[in-house]
């Protein structure tokens, strides 16, 4: 079980780094989710990895801690919060810029099809 | 136990809601509602300064939870400081949103009174993951903020903003969750005393929790190489936003303070001042990028952008360095610098709106109305963020130097805070010389007229540095105080043992 957990907090953290690095909203946002799934995991395991038991003293012979529990439980509300919000950002940047890159700038073609429009127009 | 210490955090939190669901009642009402709710947070920090400045360390157990079992406040002599610091900044600002920049957005005051919460909880915690948890919700509060006022200028900036946080928070619960795998705690007393006892292969996993944490505060606090996203989001935010904002590259400080000398302190065993000697040369390089950055400002606003990531680089050096009379220098510089940068940025607006076209961008113009004025707030704020005689800036700038003088690191201390300030004068000089002396022909139209409220609160930010230097004494006092309490944090480790009595306050 802890390679597994291991190789899942891995794999989780290194996509989502590696999403973050595109550079366009879309991968960055789905990239921040990754991370923040694969710290919440990792948060969770902080407090020893345990099959079978409950987080209530004397109820079962295995015993779980609760606090990392209700770390996660926070961390998980306080990241959907985030996510939202980020995601309503990168739109409104999209729709500012015309363009998904995080710096807003048009890429050369979209630039020229953009004034063409503009020329066009007048 | 007091329940005192709850009135900083209740107050913005109750203010918050009733903004939350007024949002549509007239503006004359929200702004009153608002305005008393900040003066209430100001009135009761500083029943809490009063409080704190026998020395004593104050608890609230909420739900009379035992630490380190519950959720603890912890209020000493710096939490204090840092309470009356954020509530007087956030008046002023406060009053000078009312002005006219707090009507783009309904929401604009549960937004500033809700980082005010945030701020305020981050300052009176005594948690570690609470304090996680203060900073998500003073940067959600500042995420809505920076976006205040929309357009597509912020937009960018702020994308950026948000994503740089998000990360420096997975880095932060990443650092707090090694530190509890090895410690099983996460109260800042009881991690004092727990990690001391840490040893072997533990040790590495507590170190790079320790120094993780390190990376976060320095994100918080725009140390370099972590300052390049400041200057862009600071320039771009609302004045009163912006000047709110010059308290935020603090809380990364004050972290830095309580972490390091509680939990990493000199009594940490083979951890003592984790990171410490790293921090004192970043400390000096991010204060020369930020005299590079300042020198090089086309605008205003970019210029005190770039004095925030300037007062970070001084703060830190000397409290890297670690002796008493550096963190009490540090705590006085502190005061000192917030309130003139907030002024500062507050005063470039107040520049920008009477230039026309030219807005804050430091070419010639017509000349501006109210120049006279302008210029003398202009050059007060100026004189203090440099550093000369006879304001706050320069008393600050020479304590720091005194506190150094015995030690190693005095030549690359003075050599760089001196040559940082000249260049920073310069900076100054040439801004101010280019907005108010060289002027073209011809007149802006005069569409926004300076009112009484954004007049006063601009003058009184900028004014602080006068009452700093009237009241350096006292102050003088307490900040030594505070720097004794901060290096014996013996006494703060035994609030663990105070005793919980039920029902009895």
């Amino acid at each position: 079980m802890e390679l597994a957990f291991a190789l899942i907090i891995g794999a989780l953290t290194a996509s989502g780094v590696y999403l973050i690095l595109r550079a366009r909203t879309f991968p960055v946002v789905v990239g921040l989710t990754l991370l923040s799934y694969g710290v919440n995991l990792f948060l969770f395991s902080s407090g020893r990895l345990a099959t079978g038991g409950q987080p209530i003293l004397g109820s079962t012979e295995a015993y779980s801690d609760p606090l990392p529990q209700a770390l996660v439980l926070t961390a998980i509300v306080i990241g959907f919060a985030m996510t939202a919000f980020v995601v309503v950002l990168s739109l409104r940047s999209l729709a500012d810029h015309e363009d998904d890159h995080v710096d807003g700038e048009r890429n050369v073609r979209s630039t020229d099809t953009h004034q063409e429009k503009q020329e066009g127009q007048r | 136990m007091t329940h005192w210490l709850t009135a900083p955090i209740l107050i913005p939190l109750i203010g918050g809601i009733i903004q939350v669901f007024m949002g549509y009642a007239p503006i004359s009402l929200r702004r009153t509602l608002a305005l008393i709710t900040t003066v209430l947070m100001m009135v009761s920090s500083i029943v809490l300064l009063v409080m704190a400045s026998d020395g004593s360390y104050r608890l609230y157990a909420f739900g009379n939870w035992q630490p380190p079992f519950g959720i603890v406040l912890v209020l000493d002599r710096l939490a204090a400081l840092m309470l009356v610091l954020t509530s007087v900044l956030a008046l002023f600002c406060h009053i000078f949103s009312l002005g006219g920049q707090d009507e783009g957005n309904r929401q604009f005051h549960g937004l500033f009174l809700f980082q005010l919460l945030g701020l305020n909880i981050a300052f009176l915690t005594g948690d570690l993951f609470n304090l996680f948890v203060a900073f998500e919700v003073l940067l959600i509060a500042s995420y809505g903020l920076l976006m205040h006022g929309g357009g597509r200028t912020r937009t960018t900036p702020g994308l950026h903003y948000v994503v740089l946080n998000l990360i420096g928070s997975a880095v932060f619960l990443i650092s707090v969750g090694m530190i509890y795998s090895v410690t099983g705690t996460l109260n800042m007393a009881h991690l004092a005393v727990e990690i001391p006892k840490v040893s072997g292969e533990e040790l590495n996993i507590v170190k790079a929790g320790g120094l993780m944490l390190l990376v976060v505060f320095a994100l918080k606090a725009a140390l370099i190489p972590l300052c390049f996203w400041l200057p862009k989001a600071y320039a771009r935010a609302t004045a009163p936003v912006a000047g709110l904002f010059a308290v935020m590259t603090k809380v990364g400080v004050y972290a830095i303070l309580r972490i390091y000398f509680l939990i990493f302190g000199d009594s940490a065993g083979a951890l003592a001042n984790l990171g410490m000697d790293w921090m004192f040369y970043l400390a000096l390089i991010t204060l020369s990028m930020g005299v590079i950055g300042a020198l090089g400002a086309d605008n205003l606003r970019t210029l005190v952008a770039w004095q925030v990531v300037i007062s970070v680089g001084t703060l830190l050096a000397p409290i890297a360095l670690g002796s008493t009379d550096g963190i009490s220098a540090a705590l006085f510089y502190l005061l000192s610098t917030t309130w003139t940068v907030a002024g500062l940025f507050l005063v470039a607006n107040l520049v920008a709106s009477q230039r026309g076209s030219a807005k804050d961008k430091i070419v010639t113009a017509p000349r501006m109305h109210n120049r006279t004025f302008l210029s003398v707030l202009f050059m007060v704020g100026a004189v203090a963020a440099a550093g000369l005689p006879p304001l706050s800036g320069f008393f600050a700038k020479v304590l720091i130097l005194q506190s150094s003088l015995d030690s190693e690191q005095m030549a690359s201390l003075w050599s760089v805070i001196l040559i940082g300030s000249f260049f920073t004068l310069i900076a100054y000089s040439r801004a101010g010389s280019i907005l108010f002396w060289r002027t073209v022909d011809g007149h802006v139209e005069n569409k926004s007229p300076l009112t009484g409220t954004v007049s006063v609160s601009a003058g009184a930010l900028v004014g602080l540095s006068l009452v700093i230097v009237a009241l350096a004494g006292p102050i003088g006092t307490y900040t030594d105080a505070t720097a004794t309490q901060l290096k014996n944090p013996g006494a703060y480790i035994d609030v663990l043992n105070t005793p919980m009595v039920g029902g009895n306050p």
